[in-house]
């Protein structure tokens, strides 16, 4: 009998516990944001896409190197002499033309290997994140900022100027 | 009543009858299921720290008027071997059990349906359609989870509705009425004349009644939150367990109406504790029509007051919804047959001896 109205007891001190719980927690500010509107602040060294600021890149093929799943290539193609190709920032001269520079962010595994080596800090981290694609191949990015018909030129350019060098070289033996 | 009104209006019995059937529906039914099933889920949502639904309109006010949207354009699917005739009409006699219920329900005193001296047998009588909706769908969707809801459904109707009618034969014979809008013109005046205080008539007996009003109160909540199938007391409709028990082979309107039943009940169980204990259409403090001299706010300010007491205990019920986890099987015929039961009987003597002096 004493445990009959305990039970009464208990259960109507626990539910009332448990509304006063439910009560405070319905005043209390939410912690849901709205997404896609608002977002959290990134951490300071978050690791999402990456981004290669062309102007920047001497070509030099040192993150294609680091990149332990090889998920960067690059092809280059060497400069004319009489062609200026600018400077970096920081005072190192290009000397090449950048003909290819795609990353494909379906193999890249965002360890940031390929930040460090960069001689001229071209190639970094960014805040994004929701690059997502019903198409994988639409998940290789290219950087490189030359235009289809420019890279055919450069590279038939320096082929040209590859067979003039022969040329040159074979016309001075025939005498 | 409100039927002599449009007759006179009107000049037409068929025409008046049929307006005041749509009234209470389109008048306040509807606009307070659109305005539940938002606030339910803003309850929840802020309950558990989050905000709800927010997309469509300001902080989502819009949200269920969508969803009403989506659910017109929806296929009305049956499937082969569903008992095609039960399985139309189950929701339909499911909302008719609920509806109905609103016919003697007082919302003011001029907003009335019908004004009959059995009112509150009479809710009681109709809601068990209910019980033969529910068990009809569940049978008739040829599927083992509904049919599973469905029997638990109707066994803890039952069980609770022992408990809920002892507690309104309690005021009953305490009262000696049982027309709703006799019980709230009883209770009129200042809120110490509800019945959970006393009653009105200020004697030392209203000072005996109200711990056992009280526990009344608390017995006819609690039995009434089974009857409509609410938390802790879901487990015909146990999500977790069931999928969503007699209506989970019931697609668009259909689907909607079951819904809108649910929500229609809830109101109408409200509707009774309000009108039982809590004054009916009364205003706690006396009404301002009256002090300004203008009668003809007062049924404005009835209604008001009646809307606003079964929208806080619909919102009790939400709170304990998000309180309090599902009740097994066993447990919730225990707290029906070895609790309510024996209490509320011991309750129904000791008013009754206490109403003899």
């Amino acid at each position: 009998m004493k445990a009959y109205f305990n039970n009464i007891f208990t259960a109507l001190l626990t539910i009332l516990t448990g509304m006063k719980v439910t009560l405070r927690h319905l005043f209390t500010p939410s912690i849901t944001i709205q997404y896609p509107d608002v977002k959290i602040p990134l951490p300071e060294r978050e690791r999402n896409r990456l981004y290669v600021n062309m102007d920047e890149c001497i070509g030099c093929d040192q993150c294609s190197r680091a990149c332990p799943v090889n998920c960067i290539e690059i092809e280059t193609v060497k400069s004319l002499p009489g062609e200026d190709l600018g400077k970096t920032s920081n005072g190192k001269k290009k000397a090449l033309w950048v003909t290819k520079f795609t990353i494909d962010f379906a193999k890249c595994c965002y360890c940031q290997l390929c930040v460090f080596p960069c001689p001229t800090e071209c190639i970094y981290m960014t805040d994004v994140y929701e690059f997502s694609e019903y198409n994988r191949n639409n998940l290789i990015y290219d950087f490189a900022t030359l235009t289809p018909e420019e890279r055919i030129e450069k590279k038939e350019n320096y082929q040209k100027f590859l067979e003039q060098k022969e040329q040159q070289k074979s016309q001075p033996q025939k005498p | 009543m409100i039927y002599e009104f449009f007759y006179n209006l009107t000049g037409n019995s068929i025409l008046s009858g049929s307006i005041v059937a749509l009234l209470p529906l389109f008048a306040f039914l509807l606009p307070f299921v659109l305005f539940a099933i938002l606030l339910e889920r803003k309850v929840a949502g802020h309950m558990q720290d989050r905000l709800g639904p927010m997309r469509v309109g300001y902080h989502g006010i819009l949200q269920t008027i969508s969803d009403i949207i989506k659910l017109i354009q929806k296929e009305d699917i049956i499937a082969r071997d569903n008992d095609k005739l039960f399985f139309n009409i189950a929701p339909v006699l499911t909302f008719t059990g609920s509806y109905a219920a609103f016919a003697v329900i007082p919302f003011s005193s001029i907003f009335l349906g019908v004004k009959i001296d059995l009112g509150i047998f009479y809710i009681i009588a109709v809601t068990g359609l209910v019980v033969a909706g529910i068990l009809m769908a569940g049978w008739a969707s040829n599927n083992k989870y509904s049919l599973l809801g469905a029997m638990r459904s109707v066994a803890q109707i039952i069980s609770y509705e022992i408990p809920t009618i002892l507690v309104v034969l309690t005021i009953v014979m305490l009262t000696g009425t049982m027309s709703l809008i006799e019980l709230s013109e009883n209770q009129i005046g200042y809120f110490w004349n509800w019945y959970i205080l006393g009653g009105p008539e200020m004697s030392l007996q209203k000072l005996f009644l109200i711990p056992f009003m009280l526990i009344s109160f608390i017995i006819i909540y609690i039995s009434t939150l089974a009857e409509v199938n609410r938390t802790p007391f879901d487990i015909p409709e146990a999500e977790s367990e069931l999928v969503s028990g007699y209506h989970t082979e019931y697609s668009g309107m259909k689907f909607a109406m079951f819904f809108l039943a649910e929500y229609a009940n809830k109101f109408a169980v409200s509707a009774i504790i309000v009108v039982l204990f809590f004054g009916g259409y009364q205003s706690p403090f006396g009404y301002l029509g009256n002090s300004l001299g203008m009668t003809w706010l007062v049924p404005i300010e009835q209604f008001f007051w009646f809307i606003s007491k079964g929208i806080f205990f619909v919102f009790i019920q939400m709170w304990l919804r998000w309180t309090l986890p599902r009740l097994r099987v066993d447990q919730l015929m225990a707290v029906s047959w070895k609790y309510l039961i024996p209490i509320a009987f011991v309750n129904l003597l000791i008013i009754g001896v206490i109403s003899l002096f």
